[in-house]
């Protein structure tokens, strides 16, 4: 299983080199071309046979985590988030830490000696550390060094009526919708993007897009689903189960209101359930993608995400196989003369 | 100078929300055609307009776009559940009616709150006089836009109305197109699109053409206003040259040629200084290997509301600073 190899390996921003490795191993023998440029992002070329609008479509291979700042004598060592962390979320999580993997746990001090205002909070990341069973700093520092990127130690596990709980799933379900279609034939010549550092500000995506130049984005992404029993459904950005969800705005991007209308359309003559995005809230590559140089029209196409920026995302496989029918379809429709 | 105020409230009353700016693009291209000698929409919708010179190629930017409110929910009832395009203030929007493209009409009101500073945008909606889900979709759909409804007012001195937040940058740009004699320049005007969300046409256009010089022309706040915020900008002081913002500051030698052009011709100016926002400028300046560039901002009051007020010989004074500095032959 593809998606449990990609979610299980760690690519905290900056830090993606595992996850890139993994995709470039994937895709190579399905591609014409394939670098990775200066910033790390993966540009993949696969020559189709009919001239289009140029397509590139972008997933990110980054995720959010942590990165050591300190290892006090005791042997605990400090941190900081990477990207966008929900610090209540923290506490009592496994972790993996470096190249090596190193085990560790998020503690703190027991509730008992939690002041009442500390108990009625969200820990900040002064008054969390993670133990990696050292007894000192000289001890700890054999095996971590400051500067060593944390992950969350989380495994893939399909449970339920087709769902699935990992960490990762943004954007590890887009890269691997990316990759899948790259092993699909598409008449159309696809420039594939596996971008770096998505989660700390769009950055490889600005270099990507430049390279590339494209007329068409498409991002591929996992997104935040908040539909949850007390939360009013007007702010229920997306539902699990309810198909791809369609971006209509967010902080980075107005998506073109035509290539909108031509997804909408074509979900409807597949019989592809999809949903709008309905939050303005977040970004994602598009932003840089669309006003890249003279500019291209974009749309993303995201997968339902519960619990999205923590270790347990959670999934439904429909919305995930919905996503990449919907890609394939709209492709389909571009190749024949669509958005020109 | 005539004030063509039959001009100007045809521009402000064309819905023209960031993203959506096709009609207020097909009425400036129709008004300026014979002023220009080609235009051409680029990938995001930017308007270019070209005036052909041998002299330094100059970008001018107003951009076209207006601030909305992006409906994201429909009710049981028919209510419309909506989120923010560009700088939307819920206080300003309670009780404000709203036009959609296709000429729908709505009011936004408010949840019932103990605490009225507690107001924000996802705890109100719009009433479109429907009674359920079914009659509200036959006008509206998620993802539809729509803007403060609009009422133009003018009087001898003042004009008064939504969206002049920028379709008077788009007015002084067209009325400066008609009075242009001879020039040596090689103008762009570029009637800018997603100004409001980000500089994002502007972004794009200025990669584009690649000019030696930008000025963008778009309102800027005064401090001229009962216990305002301190802002050495008035009404009828004059075209305000801008110093800085928050996404720029004017290349000095901008300033020094806008102050000549100026004082040459007689034209009341004014400086200004923003401690918040920006505008196109900010997005021109810093494209391919930079491009110095200025902004020359019309006085405006109660910017982002459906009231904006500004003065007439202000406008006037932008429309003739542009039209000189565009004859000029623009040595940097």
């Amino acid at each position: 299983m593809l998606l449990k190899k990609l979610t299980e390996a760690n690519g905290v921003s900056g830090n993606e080199k595992e996850v890139r490795d993994l995709i470039i191993e994937e895709i190579k023998d399905y591609v014409d071309d394939i670098k990775v440029d200066r910033i790390g992002n993966i540009i993949a070329y696969k020559k189709g046979s009919i001239e289009t609008p140029k397509i590139m479509i972008a997933a990110h291979m980054d995720e959010v985590g942590l990165i050591v700042t300190k290892i006090d004598k005791s042997g605990l060592i400090s941190f900081k988030p990477v990207g966008g962390l929900d610090k209540r979320i923290l506490v009592s999580k496994v972790v993996k830490i470096g190249k090596d993997r190193i085990s560790g746990v998020i503690g703190a001090k027991p509730i008992h000696l939690q002041k009442s205002n500390e108990r009625s909070k969200a820990l900040d990341y002064n008054n969390l550390y993670i133990d990696i069973g050292a007894k000192s700093n000289e001890q700890a520092e054999k095996i971590v060094q400051v500067g060593d990127y944390i992950a969350f130690d989380s495994e893939y596990i399909e449970f339920g009526d087709n769902f699935v709980k990992a960490k990762a799933l943004d954007d590890r379900v887009g890269c691997n919708i990316l990759i899948d279609l790259l092993k699909s034939d598409t008449k159309a010549s696809i420039y594939a993007a596996f971008t770096v550092m998505e989660e700390i500000g769009l950055v490889g995506a600005a270099p990507a897009s430049y390279q590339i130049d494209p007329d068409i984005g498409i991002v591929l992404e996992g997104t935040t689903c908040a539909d949850a029993t007390d939360v009013e459904s007007h702010l229920q950005s997306t539902n699990v189960g309810k198909g791809p969800a369609i971006s209509l705005m967010d902080r980075t991007t107005i998506f073109d209101r035509k290539f909108r209308d031509m997804i909408v359309e074509t979900a409807k003559e597949n019989n592809i359930p999809y949903q709008f995005r309905r939050s303005s809230a977040g970004g994602n590559d598009s932003g840089r993608i669309h006003t890249a140089k003279e500019g291209a029209v974009t749309t993303t196409l995201s997968v339902p995400c519960r619990y999205i920026h923590s270790p347990i995302n959670v999934m439904s496989k429909d919305d995930y196989e919905n996503t990449g029918r919907l890609l394939k379809q709209v492709i389909k429709k571009i190749e024949e003369g669509g958005l020109k | 100078m005539e004030f063509n105020g039959q001009l100007l409230k045809k521009l402000v009353d064309t819905y023209s929300p960031s993203g959506m700016e096709e009609r207020i693009k097909d009425v400036i291209a129709e008004e300026i055609k014979d002023y220009v000698d080609e235009m051409k929409v680029d990938t995001l919708g930017n308007l270019i307009a070209r005036k052909k010179g041998n002299g330094k190629k100059i970008m001018i930017a107003g951009h076209m776009d207006q601030i909305g409110l992006m409906i994201t929910d429909i009710d049981e009832k028919g209510f419309l559940r909506f989120t923010n395009v560009g700088g939307i203030s819920p206080f300003i929007s309670l009780n404000q009616r709203v036009i959609f493209e296709n000429g729908t009409i709505g009011v936004i009101h408010c949840e019932h709150l103990e605490d009225i500073g507690k107001m924000k945008l996802d705890k109100m909606f719009i009433d479109i006089g429907v009674s359920s889900k079914e009659e509200a979709e036959k006008q509206v759909m998620i993802g539809d836009v729509c803007v403060y409804h609009n009422s133009y007012y003018e009087n001898e001195n003042r004009v008064m109305t939504g969206a002049l937040d920028d379709r008077i940058g788009c007015y002084v740009m067209i009325e400066a197109l008609k009075q242009l004699s001879r020039t040596e320049n090689d103008i762009y005007m570029v009637f800018t699109v997603q100004e409001e969300v980000g500089l994002r046409g502007a972004k794009t256009s200025a990669f584009g053409i690649n000019p030696d010089i930008g000025i963008s022309l778009d309102v800027t706040a005064t401090g001229d206003t009962p216990k305002a915020r301190p802002m050495a900008v008035s009404l009828d002081k004059g075209a305000a040259i801008k110093v800085k913002d928050n996404s720029l500051i004017t290349h000095p030698k901008i300033r020094k040629i806008m102050i000549e052009t100026a004082k040459e011709n007689n034209i009341d100016y004014q400086f200004e200084v923003l401690e918040y926002g920006g505008t196109d400028s900010g997005a021109i300046h810093i494209t391919r290997e930079g491009v110095p560039s200025g902004v020359i901002s019309i006085p405006t009051r109660y910017i982002h509301t459906s009231s904006e007020l500004a003065s007439k010989k202000d406008i006037n004074s932008c429309i003739s600073l542009l039209t000189k500095m565009l004859e000029k032959n623009i040595e940097l």
